[in-house]
């Protein structure tokens, strides 16, 4: 009897116990949450730091409720709900006890505001959740948020998951962070080390990171001579990172001018037609990508990421079947006129433009850009390039490419070669010049729209998308060559690479001002551009 | 015979549509101008604009219209060419016999406009923020001075809360509003002893859209050491672009905050808000205010342009609030009379879909609430940051020398827009 009183009573006393330690957590838990209903942005940062140090596993999901603005606070009894949308119906819950909210109506909730500033301090907490998560994106992330706000605090952490990891990428990034920590440390030994390994890594960040421990430390300390050293090689490194940088600007820049131009190259430079409504041949190519994600986002959303894809072929037949009946019904009867040509593919070109502004309204539309053309990839350290360039400088030169062939190697580009450089000539060889003049001209405003579909990714789709391009476009031709491809594919790099090293110093404005004074004083001594055509076909 | 009927008829029906049409709008109605880019590169911001005032007259003529009258909307399209819409204001005051304008939104264009009102003693209603340094006897300025919005802005990120901010890139579209603004900045931020070399201003053409360069500009500036702000200044359809370019190239607003003086939720409706998560903009009203007016104008807006979609931003709160001001002043007056109602707006009130009551000053600029709010992944604003209530405009910016003793008051004994001592 005595013996099972004993037994139930220790078995009693451990579970007391255990009760207590639990609220001791509990309310400590408590506590930190209670910081969220004060609405001040200090106080819920301090709430967050609490709720980071006290590594609770409850805390991450709340930490990451109120990193997405689900955190709220029920105006009755200022209890902490976290708030989670499913399927358009909206559940919550308690953060401290998990009990569910019956329906969750938004006027009794006051929501925990966020800025900028509980942001970072989020990312940093949520960091250290993060360190351990199976997903590596999630660690990188999470190191990086980590490497954002440094911490020394942060170092155990730090070097603890470092032993586990065996992603050589993550380790990358969390071995920055730890520099990063180390480099707040307050020993000499861990910040010199810090220091080190910061020093590879040439980023904006790294560098603001080093001067301030340069700033910091004594003038003289071996500190101070590393942090120093370390800022003068990363400077070296970032500027040659930023060459690199301005340079494949200047590419993506030239290929958005090849893009533009190639079709005018086949109009103009190949047929002679001066057409002004080239530009809106342009605008129509964007226009179709918007209405042809319109129909994927309508009909088949499973296809959206590729409706760029689907929207080049469709814009390849929209504008050169509108070049080919501007070809057809009016260019023609003005063959020989350029200046006729010239008004009357002006007068085009309003029509145009006000047709799309009719049928579309004349506010912008909106093209989304597929996930594989947006972010940026990195290829060296601190060498980044935007995705949705190098897939445009990729696309300029297919197009330029299949240009290239369609002209020099099929039976069409034969036949329209023959009829632009001796049309009598190969009338009275059989060639039915009037059918190649309409595939011609349609093929140059075809490939204008495709290019629309490129320019509908970094500009505006408005009515006026053309008319920005139109100039440089006669720019490029005339720059490179009119009649020859190979000028124009060098001639949309040099003006895109020196319009680009020119930018930072002459600002966008001025910039392209010297370029067009650099072309005009160029064309002065070579009139025929950089690769003029040699022999017959120079007076075709 | 058949010649002739067909020709008399044809004379009698072109007679008929004039002399019904033709008398029937000299008489019976009150016409208002609207003179609003509907194409062009500044179309993105001022079609709304165009259409609140069209709601808005709308909804005055369900009520019995004014004076016994109902509206009639008078629109033109100056096409964001800035002399042409001096050419349209002209035609408003002259032609039409407009009562009132509305309209113009970059500085620019009513830059261009003003001599004409002045000269014929119109009346424009201004709804946008602009850089101030200007009064007119014929203008009400129902935006923004600067004192009202950007400097405020700065102030919010030099404090702990928003970031303290201690260098600063000024970017800009090319003309009169952000090299002014930017003039005052530069001037307020050496007054909190921010170093020349710490401020980078940089401005680009209306329409710019290769920004790569000047966003890498951004991350460069911001390697040195100090925690950096961009204050934006950029107009229109280059937004896009811009903010497309801020996402690719992953500028953060935890790492670089952007806060903007012409981008709301209009603006944002064409792009993808999630990579911009956190970048500010400031502004005397946002959709995501929470009050009674506020729920009833967004309803009424969203019911009007037939698209639950549809976002109301500061510059349409502007009009509202104008067009309401405009219409109790020529209630008060008794008429449409420039002059009896220049002299009736002073001291109106309205209640504003911003939640405060919003008076006419004597200086033609309104007192206003200033907030800043933080982009949101649904392209709405969320406020991180309010004035306890309106803040009086000041028409001539204390921050730059030359201002010294200027004042704006059309009232006795001042009666004057730029003068450092009174008239009479």
């Amino acid at each position: 009897m005595r013996v099972a009183c004993l037994r139930a009573c220790a078995l009693l006393l451990i579970l007391v116990t255990a009760a207590l330690g639990r609220d001791a957590r509990a309310d400590a838990f408590g506590d930190a949450l209670a910081g969220f209903a004060r609405d001040s942005y200090a106080d819920t940062i301090a709430a967050v730091e609490k709720l980071s140090a006290l590594g609770d596993p409850r805390a991450a999901p709340v930490l990451r409720a109120l990193a997405e603005g689900n955190l709220y606070v029920r105006k009755s009894d200022q209890a902490v709900v976290v708030a989670r949308e499913d399927g358009g119906k909206t559940e919550a819950a308690e953060a401290a006890t998990g009990r569910p909210v019956g329906a969750f109506k938004a006027d009794e909730f006051d929501k925990v505001r966020v800025n900028n500033r509980v942001r970072a301090a989020v990312q940093a907490a949520l960091g250290t959740f993060d360190l351990v998560h199976p997903d590596a994106r999630t660690r990188i992330a999470a190191a990086r948020a980590l490497f954002r706000s440094p911490d020394a605090k942060n170092i155990p952490l730090l070097e603890k998951s470092l032993e586990a990891e065996a992603d050589a990428a993550v380790r990358a990034e969390k071995e920055l962070a730890l520099a990063a920590s180390r480099v707040l440390s307050d020993k000499a030994q861990v910040r010199l080390e810090g220091v080190a390994r910061l020093k590879t890594a040439a980023t904006p960040e790294a560098r603001n990171l080093l001067l301030r421990v340069a700033g910091e430390a004594e003038k003289g300390s071996a500190l101070h001579a590393a942090a120093t050293d370390a800022i003068a090689s990363m400077d070296s490194q970032i500027r040659l990172a930023r060459n690199a940088e301005i340079f494949f600007q200047g590419l993506s820049l030239g290929s958005v001018l090849l893009l533009a131009a190639i079709g005018l190259a086949i109009t103009f430079g190949v047929m002679g037609v001066i057409n002004m409504a080239h530009g809106e041949m342009v605008m129509l190519g964007a226009y179709t990508t918007f209405v042809v994600q319109q129909a994927v986002r309508a009909w088949v959303p499973e296809l959206m990421e590729v409706s760029v894809l689907i929207a080049v072929p469709v814009a390849f037949l929209v504008s050169g079947a509108v070049g080919i009946g501007l070809e057809r019904g009016a260019i023609r009867h003005l063959y020989g006129r350029p200046i006729e040509t010239l008004l009357m593919t002006w007068g085009v070109s309003m029509i145009l433009q006000q047709a799309v502004r009719v049928a579309f309204g004349s506010t912008n539309r909106e093209v989304t850009s597929p996930s594989w053309m947006s972010g940026t990839m990195e290829i060296a350290s601190g060498i980044a390039l935007t995705q949705n360039r190098v897939v445009i400088i990729l696309f300029g030169l297919i197009v330029f490419g299949l240009v290239v062939l369609v002209t020099k190697k099929t039976w069409f580009g034969l036949q329209m070669r023959a009829v632009t450089q001796n049309r009598a000539m190969a009338a009275s060889m059989g060639i039915r010049t009037g059918r190649v003049d309409a595939m011609t001209f349609g093929l140059g405003s075809g490939i204008a729209g495709m290019a629309g579909v490129a320019l509908a990714q970094i500009d505006n789709v408005s009515p006026n998308l053309g008319q920005g391009y139109i100039v440089d476009s006669f720019m490029v031709v005339v720059f490179g060559g009119v009649g020859n491809l190979l000028g124009l594919l060098l001639g949309s790099s040099i003006l895109g690479v020196v319009n680009k090293f020119l930018e930072p110093f002459a600002g966008a404005v001025l910039g392209k001002i010297f370029v067009l004074v650099a072309i005009i004083v160029f064309i002065q001594f070579r009139p025929r551009g950089l690769f003029a055509l040699k022999g017959r076909a120079a007076e075709a | 015979m058949l010649q002739l009927t067909r020709r008399a008829a044809l004379a009698g029906l072109l007679a008929g549509t004039v002399l019904a049409g033709a008398p029937a709008f000299a008489q019976d109605t009150i016409k208002v101008g609207v003179l609003h880019s509907l194409s062009g590169t500044m179309a993105i911001s001022e079609t709304t604009l165009k259409d609140t005032i069209l709601m808005m007259i709308d909804d005055q003529n369900k009520k019995g219209g004014l004076l016994g009258k109902k509206l009639e909307a008078v629109v033109v399209d100056p096409a964001s060419n800035w002399p042409l819409f001096a050419e349209k204001a002209r035609e408003l005051i002259q032609v039409q016999k407009v009562a009132v304008v509305f309209g113009c939104w970059t500085s620019v264009s009513r830059k261009s406009v003003l001599p004409v009102f002045e000269e014929l003693n119109g009346l424009l209603f201004y709804p946008v923020q602009y850089e101030g340094e200007e009064s007119s006897r014929n203008v009400f300025y129902t935006g923004a001075a600067p004192n009202q919005q950007a400097i405020p802005a700065v102030e919010y990120l030099m404090s702990k809360d928003g970031g303290e901010a201690k260098r600063w890139v000024l970017l800009g579209t090319d003309y009169v509003y952000p090299r002014t603004t930017n003039k005052i900045l530069r001037a307020f931020l050496k007054s909190k002893g921010v170093a020349e070399a710490d401020i980078m201003e940089e401005y680009t053409p209306f329409g710019h859209s290769d920004w790569q360069t000047i966003v890498r500009r951004v991350k460069q500036f911001a390697s040195q050491g100090k925690k950096t702000a961009v204050v934006s200044t950029i107009n229109g359809d280059a937004n896009v672009p811009f903010y497309k370019e801020l996402g690719n190239q992953g500028i953060k607003a935890t790492d670089i905050p952007v806060v903007a003086f012409s981008v709301g939720e209009e603006e944002l409706a064409g792009i993808d808000t999630k990579p911009l998560l956190g970048h500010l903009a400031a502004w005397n009203y946002f959709q995501s205010v929470k009050n009674g007016t506020n729920t009833e104008f967004v309803a009424q807006w969203k019911a009007f342009i037939k698209n639950p979609k549809r976002v109301t931003n500061d510059p349409m709160e502007a009009h509202y609030i104008g067009f309401k001001m405009w219409a109790q002043a020529v209630r008060q007056a008794g008429s449409t009379n420039v002059d009896a109602v220049r002299q009736a707006m002073y001291g109106q009130k309205v209640k504003s879909p911003s939640g405060y009551d919003i008076t006419m000053h004597t200086n033609h600029h309104l007192a206003k609430p200033v907030m800043i709010g933080e982009i949101k992944a649904d392209g709405q604003f969320e406020i991180v940051w309010q004035t306890k209530g309106p803040i009086v405009a000041e028409a001539w910016s204390p921050h730059i020398a030359e201002n010294k003793g200027k004042v704006a008051d059309w009232s006795y004994p001042w009666v004057c827009g730029n003068c450092t001592k009174p008239k009479f």
